[in-house]
């Protein structure tokens, strides 16, 4: 874990933000304080009093097992895509889109394997926000970084600023999709912690139910900012890190030893 | 040379008044309703839309770009409009019973789009045809429901099937 990344929120812009925010209305109207009156629908929808995450455990996580990749193909109609006509294998597997993938790790001098899954770790600072030229890659409220792909140009910028390789670009026309998951050529994808189900009020993940149906509950997902939640009591009991901590993007998604 | 422009503009001026005139006649003539659902879709068994159909024909891609910001970035997905109710009622089947796409030729979308010549590119990415949304979200929680008369959990007490019954009901009272 970085030196400057122990908290699971940093606040430090917020906080600036909010000085820089309270020095203008001073001096706007001294002494004058300025409310603005919150229309009762902007009170709706997803608030920064969640923070969505997930802890890995990669112990838990079995080198044959792929219930995680398989519910989360199935869950965002992924698997619904078929194959165009003449193209390669090695075409195929490069360039299908992939939301969560199995990555195995040896270590060199001991020889350890570990395996785990791999996904958007949903940054607080996430780099693909940073590149998006159009501002269709974003970080909603609730942490969750994904594309609108009603702005999405297909540009890419995203993909190559990445450190995880977690997202994909659809190459083909799609012609079957989800109602809840419309997804078709020309835009960037990736792992969007299922949020239609997030929405829809439910608090578990395809890929965590999959691993628990699987018997090994490698998965947990929950909000951060809960302290009674089940996840941010297993963070306060495991030792789990983030990938390219040095990077310092305070990921949400975080490994048990890695 | 003066004057046979002048009764040239002159017939030319007749013409289009009355090519006007059959135009609004002929849309006089003809009861609003006629063509405004496909045949043999849920729509087209039902009195209204979530609004009058005018109001509808008129509005309907600025409710449906508005909607889209709240439900793509702030997650509010119990909004009036949606694609996927359009889809969902829409539709219509055919002779086998399944569903055609909603953007296919001559089907709801498609025959105004093509006549006025607006592209309809909502249909690259969204679902043409209503289907099992496959949502595993489904469990538990209705995925119909409409930001109206939830009950004290949230959870709604009507869906949107029974407020389109409701709708027709009150609308034959």
């Amino acid at each position: 874990m970085g030196k400057h990344n122990e908290q699971l929120d940093l606040k430090r812009r917020e906080f600036i933000g909010k000085t820089l925010l309270a020095a203008g209305a001073a001096t706007v109207a001294p002494g004058i304080l300025l409310t603005v009156a919150k229309a009762a629908d902007e009170a709706r929808g997803v608030t920064s009093t969640v923070r969505w995450g997930m802890l890995i455990d990669t112990n838990k996580c079995a080198d044959d097992c792929s219930a995680c990749v398989d519910a989360c193909n199935k869950e965002n109609g992924i698997d619904l895509m078929q194959r165009p006509e003449g193209q390669s294998d090695a075409d195929w597997n490069a360039q299908r889109p992939q939301w969560i993938r199995k990555v195995k790790l040896r270590d060199r001098v001991t020889q350890v394997v570990t395996t785990l899954p791999m996904m958007c770790q949903h940054c607080e600072f996430p780099p693909c926000v940073d590149v998006c030229p159009t501002g269709a890659s974003f970080k909603r409220a609730d942490g969750i970084v994904m594309v609108d792909r009603h702005t999405c140009i297909g540009c890419r910028y995203c993909m190559m600023a990445c450190p995880y390789k977690a997202r994909s670009f659809i190459h083909q026309n799609v012609e079957n999709q989800l109602a809840a998951v419309p997804r078709g050529k020309g835009c960037v994808e990736s792992c969007n912690f299922c949020v239609q189900r997030i929405d829809a009020g439910n608090t578990t993940t395809a890929c965590q139910e999959a691993c628990d149906k699987a018997g090994h509950k490698a998965i947990l997902f929950g909000d951060l900012k809960d302290p009674e939640s089940t996840i941010s009591k297993a963070f306060k009991v495991h030792n789990s890190r983030q990938i390219r901590a040095d990077l310092e993007l305070n990921t949400g998604v975080r490994y048990i030893d890695v | 040379m003066r004057s046979s422009t002048g009764i040239k503009r002159t017939i030319a001026g007749l013409l289009l008044g009355g090519l006007f005139t059959a135009l609004s006649m002929g849309v006089m003539s003809e009861p609003a309703r006629v063509g405004a659902v496909t045949p043999g879709s849920k729509a087209a068994s039902l009195e209204a839309c979530v609004a009058p159909t005018q109001e509808m024909r008129r509005n309907h891609m600025d409710f449906l770009k508005h909607g889209r910001d709240e439900v793509v970035h702030r997650g509010i997905r119990d909004t009036r409009y949606g694609l996927s109710d359009c889809v969902e009622c829409h539709a219509a089947k055919d002779d086998k019973g399944g569903y055609q796409p909603i953007n296919g030729e001559g089907q709801f979308c498609d025959s105004c789009h093509e006549y006025v010549a607006v592209s309809l590119p909502c249909f690259q990415c969204h679902r043409k045809t209503p289907g099992e949304s496959a949502e595993s979200a489904a469990e538990g929680v209705n995925p119909h429901r409409l930001g109206l008369l939830q009950d004290g959990e949230g959870q709604p007490t009507l869906n949107a099937e029974g407020l389109r019954r409701l709708h027709v009901m009150t609308l034959e009272k």
